[in-house]
């Protein structure tokens, strides 16, 4: 699929200048004997970004990582960082440093000489080593557990320790794997912000692997979506949800309705598309060149769509009743089966107690679905 | 059975009568219940233990009281001996012979552990690097030598050292080929030395080095070492860091498990040591067998055994240590 749909953000599409670019993944390949992990990848990270990397198991980004890290050459392709070749150059000599998902703190070390461990390999004095370790614990807030060993801290504790240690050196590129997962919920929400608050105060480029699509979307200032080891698309998370490329990307990020459909007339950005699936011709935009006739797939965030008892004066409306819905409180989730039988997700905010005749919608009401013409994403087949 | 002290007559509800108390008891398994046969389990172990081993230990530390007599059995006690006799105790630390048998089994042991430590070490670390499929394989290779005779396995080391053997004919022609004429030999006399004692020592322990090493190195954690790797260390440099220091539990259990034995070995030293410096246990079993002194033997044993109850200790210590640290880890 080729993106048709509306460009980003004006000015996110010019490529950077070389000098903020710290990483440059070009065209790289990892296969694993027959089985081909990542494929064709080409990636620029910029300095001082968090970059996500996105996508479900087995997608290739953990790969990926190993290869940033230099547990893993590429088949093919090459990584540069600072512009140098880092083809050959073992783990232990890049300046590139790794949280790991399962923080791999050592078990018989206390808290403060894990965090002290890469700084025996930097040139510096045993009283320089103890401030750095020092200053490490305060970034993480971890002073009073110092003398502690693993085992006997808590789980975001442990996660803060992996953090501290791999940032002690002072790495020019940080890579984090899954480093929320291990956490429950509401500590992974509190964890996230510090995360981006170190990131901050720090200025070290991270790349974050994850698999959690609103961990991506909080976090990184720009997400690389990856499916079956190719990236299928990068931008910031604005882009990526309003303006995805490719209906994986579209269904991955978020939720959407997909409807097949065929061009039926041009008006400048104006689009007229059949869509069989709702019984109507909808009006839609899109910036890049589609012709008459040509064959489209139109998604629909379940949040763009408006409901309504009445018919609304949209330019987009389409009837259905609905088949489902999910009450959350602040808002609901509805299924409404068009006339055709295709089901289609919308989201409303419960934004007032009741509706005119003291309900919203109901299982089995009829109802009217409106959108506006920019709300529809176009992708070409 | 009588109603709990606290239940008074006057509340009835609470009280628990004799009567509604049995049929309950005798619903859930008469009178030999759950609890019985959980009693019997754990008391089975221990009445092995105290019959095969408390019992017969009593009977040699009284035998190290006893006094040398010229009936069967061989000692006694009383007459015109105290009942206590401490002779035994005396002549083991006044006679060199035990003083020496002790330092010889002392000393060859610890070489041989030590000898097994170097070589299974990298053995085990081997063994948790390959495939699972050759894993299996190597490790069935490692115990393999069990399906042999032991016996069987030291007469072959027997040949093999003897001076005409083509073994020993090989080293002696390597020997002469690297050394000047004149201190050429006409074979290498390995047989009947403290080096054969190691030798075959080394080898028939290895594997009780080999399995507690494996089993504790099996269990690290790999991203542990590339955690290291990543934080700028060499494969060396985590090797010293990550792995040794975590494989000290099956160091101690590797070295307790080669050493004990070894110090107090019997058959290897009798066929192919030196019969000039003998091992404690060949002197226990000279003390019984050809000396009739059962007495005396049962003094060495004795010795014996408290010499190696410290290690023991000092392992047992250290292990509930370790399990105690892995109950705090959640």
């Amino acid at each position: 699929m080729r993106a048709t749909a509306a460009e980003g953000p004006a000015g996110t599409a010019a490529t950077p200048a070389p000098a903020d670019v710290l990483v440059r993944i070009e065209d790289v390949t990892k296969r694993f004997g027959s089985f081909t992990a990542v494929s064709g990848v080409s990636l620029d990270i910029r300095r001082g970004e968090i970059f996500g990397l996105l996508g479900g198991s087995g997608c290739g980004k953990t790969t990926l990582l190993r290869m940033l890290a230099g547990f893993e050459e590429p088949s093919a392709g090459r990584i540069l960082l600072d512009g140098q070749d880092m083809a050959g150059v073992p783990p232990y000599a890049r300046p590139i440093h790794m949280m790991f998902q399962s923080y791999a703190l050592f078990p018989h070390m206390t808290v403060e000489r894990n965090i002290g461990y890469g700084l025996k390999h930097e040139r510096m004095t045993e009283a320089q080593r103890r401030d750095r370790v020092r200053e490490m614990l305060d970034l993480v807030q971890l002073a009073p557990f110092a003398g502690r060993k693993p085992h006997q801290i808590s789980g975001g504790q442990r996660q803060r320790v992996a953090l501290a240690r791999a940032l002690a050196r002072q790495p020019k590129l940080l890579l984090l794997d899954e480093p929320l997962a291990a956490l429950d919920k509401k500590l992974r929400e509190a964890t996230q912000f510090e995360l981006m608050n170190i990131q901050a105060r720090t200025g070290v480029t991270f790349v974050v692997v994850t698999h959690d699509q609103d961990e991506a979307m909080t976090l990184s200032d720009r997400i690389a979506v990856m499916d079956k080891g190719r990236v299928m698309q990068v931008g910031s998370p604005t882009e990526i949800y309003e303006y995805p490329t490719s209906r994986f990307t579209a269904g991955f990020i978020g939720m959407a309705t997909f409807f097949e459909g065929r061009v039926q007339g041009v008006d400048g950005p104006s689009l007229r598309i059949d869509l069989p699936e709702t019984g109507t011709v909808i009006e839609a935009r899109a910036a890049a060149g589609l012709a008459a006739g040509q064959a489209v797939t139109v998604a629909l965030r379940p949040e763009k769509i408006a409901i309504s008892r009445d018919r609304p004066a949209a330019a987009n409306a389409v009837e259905g009743t609905v088949q489902d819905l999910g009450y959350f409180g602040k808002d609901s989730l509805y299924r409404i089966r068009l006339a055709t039988g295709k089901l289609v997700l919308v989201h409303a905010v419960n934004a007032r107690r009741t509706g005119a005749d003291g309900r919203v919608a109901d299982w089995e009401d009829r109802v009217w679905l409106s959108f506006d013409p920019e709300a529809a994403i176009v992708l070409a087949e | 059975m009588t109603p709990p002290p606290s239940a008074s007559p006057a509340s009835p509800a609470t009280a628990t009568t004799p009567a509604a108390a049995r049929p309950a008891a005798a619903a859930g398994a008469g009178w030999f219940d759950r609890r019985g046969w959980r009693d019997v389990i754990i008391a089975a172990p221990y009445l092995w233990l105290v019959v095969f081993f408390l019992v017969p230990f009593l009977i040699v530390i009284a035998m190290s009281f006893a006094t040398r007599t010229p009936t069967a059995p061989p000692f006694g006690f009383g007459g015109e001996n105290p009942i206590l006799n401490l002779q035994g105790y005396r002549r083991l630390f006044t006679d060199d012979l035990y003083i020496r048998a002790f330092l010889t089994s002392l000393l060859n042991a610890a070489v041989a552990t030590l000898l097994c430590l170097l070589v299974g070490y990298p053995m085990a670390l081997a063994l948790t690097r390959v495939s699972p499929s050759r894993r299996n394989i190597l490790l069935m290779l490692v115990v393999l030598p069990f399906w042999t005779s032991f016996l069987l396995r030291v007469y072959a080391w027997m040949g093999l050292m003897g001076t005409n053997s083509w073994f020993n004919r090989l080293l002696t022609d390597i020997w002469n080929f690297l050394v000047p004429a004149d201190m050429a030999l006409r074979y290498v006399p390995m047989m009947n030395t403290n080096f054969a004692v190691v030798l075959v020592m080394v080898y028939t322990y290895l594997p009780f080095m080999i399995l507690p090493l494996y089993a504790s190195l099996e269990r690290l954690d790999p991203t542990l070492d590339e955690a290291a790797m990543d934080l700028g260390s060499r494969p060396a440099q985590v090797f010293r860091d990550i792995t040794l220091p975590q494989s000290v539990p099956g160091i101690i259990a590797g070295g307790l498990l080669v050493f004990i034995p070894a110090a107090g070995e019997l058959v290897i030293p009798t066929l192919v040591g030196n019969a000039g410096q003998p091992m404690i246990g060949r002197v226990i079993a000279d003390e019984f067998a050809s000396a009739r002194d059962w007495p005396m033997a049962s003094t060495v044993a004795v010795a014996l055994l408290f010499l190696m109850v410290f290690p023991m200790m000092a392992y047992t210590h250290f292990q509930a240590r370790s399990e105690e640290r892995r109950k705090d880890a959640p």
